[in-house]
């Protein structure tokens, strides 16, 4: 026990000598929350168009003025001719341009159809099909009016209902990214000091050469890992904290559930984020080698495959297969529905026992590794 | 000079040589990621998990249901009774959203009021909220519009409907956001490869002592910063041809634009961020150090700020001028522009013009802050 303590006064030592790098373990996080946090938003909340009207009637006026007055769009100008409408949406300064045609007027009084030509610039699929919806909802709406209008003047006795979709949001009322990109971020902040610092620490000694110096004292493998483990549990621990702080006094964020089992989980997520770390540095010579498997092999797939901005129901059956080895999916599950949705301990049995059982497996077969090149 | 330049050159190539795994990893690793994140990156929502609480029970509800389901975008996954089971069935993600028809949902409707539905989502994910908003949004109104056709036809009215829309899709009319997604992807699989790889060599000859041996040969900083980058533009040029190669073989990007034009921008994007690794070896001691500051400034704000997922326009004003510190923002834009658009030149020269700027900004500044090392 004694001999595990030294070793945690030891990386703690070196730590504090590394002025630098003690920086970036508290500094680094915070900072990068904050940033990210006000970057990562994917809210829509207006669509930049432009509108091309043959016709210039009165008509097609008003038209026009029903779309600046949605709240849905900008209409940043009007343009006269196909070339202007093409260089808009070419540069990018439009996603929509629309054409009225020039018998709008005519065609409408005479109670024909007009077909109305929509162009979006598709290259964000997202956004453009939001947009195309918005569109559609307005032109639905307005063709509607005139058609009632038309068989009120006809003299006929009608009315005709329609649907009305009545909607109600649950745990982000505004529908903000924002709230669910923050604690998203918090996970990703964790994952990546941890892994990184536990690899490299240990690299760091082999490189020197000052792990074999520590093999020929009587410290044996598992003092070893447990002294090198427990610093960077706390450090982890001082990361939640400060993170979750940022969250809840910077962002106004509230956290809904019981901050006590959100800490116990991330615990428990640190264990499977240190044990990744403990591996890589069992499979690497040098910080370089460590640094890019580090990078490309974990933090990268954990990125892309725990659904931390691409949602994992989006994805094709076989990667959505190899999204459950990411323990940070289901941390990331833990903390949104901790925080937004104030879900507790036993809403989230499944997910916590996974994390549990990944971590410690994880921990102890890195752990045999290393004990393994040890001796 | 330029002997000097190509002798640092050829030491450096020899070293990389020697160094099997980690050439492994540059050049397998960045393929294998595209290959395996291409397939996992979209936003296109399709099979939204729908739970049903039909209090009707009517032929119209029950039609409006089907005309949901028949659509690949809404799949049920249950059939409620009562509304005690919402909660449940949303908090322990069963449904993404629920839809309520209300008793007199069909009565309503057929004496001409307004058939109100009820649809509770789960917002978490705001923007897959958003998008199921918008289909049920649309849903209900092509529901209500062959509504009125059928009302009308039934009371012998014969009515064309008065505004038709033809939309249409520019560069992507499937509207896949892959597409969109995949030139980020590739710009921030270069910028990690490239910052992360050069910094770390040259941290690592201060760390053991070389770059001491290196600064009393007569070669000067300039030169040996010139002579560092270029096998690593030469490695970072070939994984770009390959990344490229393997996003037109797996995901079908064709070309729309001038290879020409893809070459010199791909070359020049690779420059900068060589150039901002160069930099984060010149503030860094040690490797542990330099690859933190080398995450810190290419692999989040590549992911984030870039673009790449999250619009630019919708980032607060303070944040929009900080993405400017990566240079991906700006070859997403040229990548975009020249594989999806087609467009030349004349639609990205400021992205070109700054990529430009950027790297001579960081040259002179690593080299600057290396001469004084070096002097010390």
């Amino acid at each position: 026990m004694k001999i595990i303590v030294h070793i945690i006064i030891k990386e703690f030592l070196q730590l504090k000598r590394d002025k630098k790098l003690f920086a970036i373990v508290f500094l680094a996080p915070v900072l990068q929350l904050i940033f990210l946090g006000y970057a990562a938003t994917m809210d829509i909340n207006n669509v930049a168009m432009v509108i091309y009207d043959n016709d210039m009637s009165s008509l097609s006026r008003e038209f026009a003025e029903e779309f600046r007055s949605s709240g849905y769009f900008e209409v940043i100008g009007n343009v006269r001719g196909y070339d202007e409408l093409t260089e808009n949406i070419d540069e990018g300064r439009a996603v929509l341009g629309l054409v009225i045609p020039e018998d709008f007027e005519k065609r409408i009084n005479r109670k024909e159809t007009v077909k109305l030509q929509a162009v979006f610039d598709g290259s964000d699929g997202n956004k453009a099909s939001i947009a195309s919806g918005y569109v559609q909802a307005l032109i639905s709406r307005y063709s509607k009016n005139i058609m009632l209008e038309q068989i009120e003047n006809s003299g006929r006795m009608l009315s005709i209902g329609s649907i009305i979709p009545e909607t109600r949001v649950w745990y982000n009322p505004d529908l903000k990214t924002r709230n669910f990109m923050v604690p998203s971020i918090m996970g990703l902040i964790l994952m990546v000091i941890t892994t990184v610092l536990m690899s490299m620490a240990v690299v760091k000694e082999r490189e020197i050469g000052t792990l074999e110096q520590i093999i020929v004292t009587p410290i044996k493998p598992y003092q070893l890992i447990t002294g090198k483990l427990i610093p960077f549990v706390i450090l982890g621990f001082i990361d939640i904290l400060l993170v979750t702080g940022i969250m809840v006094f910077w962002f106004d964020i509230a956290i809904r559930g019981s901050f006590i089992f959100l800490l116990f989980a991330s615990m428990i997520f640190v264990l499977s984020t240190l044990g990744l770390g403990l591996f890589i540095s069992t499979i690497s010579k040098t910080q370089q080698q460590a640094m890019l498997v580090a990078l490309f092999g974990l933090m990268m797939p954990m990125v892309y495959l725990s659904g931390f901005a691409f949602p994992i129901e989006n994805m094709p059956e076989s990667i959505q297969v190899l999204t459950h080895i990411i323990p940070l999916k289901y941390y990331l599950i833990i903390l949104r529905d901790v925080i937004l949705k104030g879900s507790d301990f036993t809403d989230l049995i499944p997910q916590t026992l996974i994390l549990f059982f990944m971590g410690a497996l994880i921990l102890l077969l890195s752990a045999l590794r290393f004990k393994k090149r040890l001796e | 000079m330029l002997k000097r330049i190509f002798a640092i050159s050829k030491k450096e190539i020899r070293q990389l040589k020697r160094d099997t795994r980690m050439m492994f990893v540059l050049f397998v690793f960045p393929v294998v990621l595209l290959a395996l994140f291409g397939y996992a990156i979209s936003f296109d929502v399709r099979h939204i998990k729908l739970a049903v609480l039909d209090k009707d029970k009517s032929e119209m509800s029950r039609d409006f249901i089907n005309s949901l389901l028949s659509s690949e975008y809404f799949d049920m996954t249950g059939y409620l009774y009562s509304d005690n089971e919402i909660k449940e069935y949303l908090d322990l993600h069963k449904a993404q959203a629920v839809l309520v028809l209300p008793e007199d949902f069909s009565k309503e409707l057929s004496r001409g009021n307004e058939g109100i539905l009820q649809i509770i989502i789960d917002g978490v994910n705001g923007n897959t909220a958003s998008i199921i908003l918008n289909y049920m949004n649309i849903a209900a109104i092509s529901y209500s519009n062959n509504y009125l056709d059928e009302t009308t036809a039934a009371a012998g009215i014969t009515i064309n409907p008065a505004i038709q829309l033809e939309p249409l899709f520019w560069y992507n009319p499937s509207l896949n956001s892959t597409y969109f997604l995949l030139p980020g992807l590739i710009a921030m699989i270069l910028i990690i490869t490239a910052v992360v790889s050069i910094s770390l060599s040259i941290v690592r000859e201060k760390e053991r002592g070389t770059m001491e041996q290196i600064f009393v040969s007569p070669v000067s900083t300039i030169e040996l910063l010139i002579g560092k980058t270029f096998p690593y533009t030469i490695i970072a040029l070939l994984i770009a041809g390959l990344i490229l190669l393997a996003g037109y073989i797996l995901f079908d990007i064709t070309m729309k634009g001038n290879y020409l034009l893809l070459l010199l921008t791909t070359l020049l994007f690779l420059f900068a961020s060589l150039n901002l690794g160069i930099f984060v070896s010149s503030v860094s001691e040690t490797q542990q150090v330099a690859f933190q500051i080398a995450t810190l400034v290419s692999l989040l704000p590549s992911v984030i700020l870039s673009g790449f997922i999250f619009p630019i326009e919708s980032m607060p004003a303070a944040i929009q001028v900080l993405s400017n510190i990566t240079p991906a923002k700006f070859y997403i834009v040229i990548l975009r522009g020249i594989l999806l658009k087609g467009v030349g030149l004349e639609a990205f020269w400021e992205q070109t013009i700054y990529l430009l700027l950027f790297a001579l900004f960081f040259l002179t500044l690593s080299t600057i802050k290396n001469k004084k090392a070096r002097t010390v």
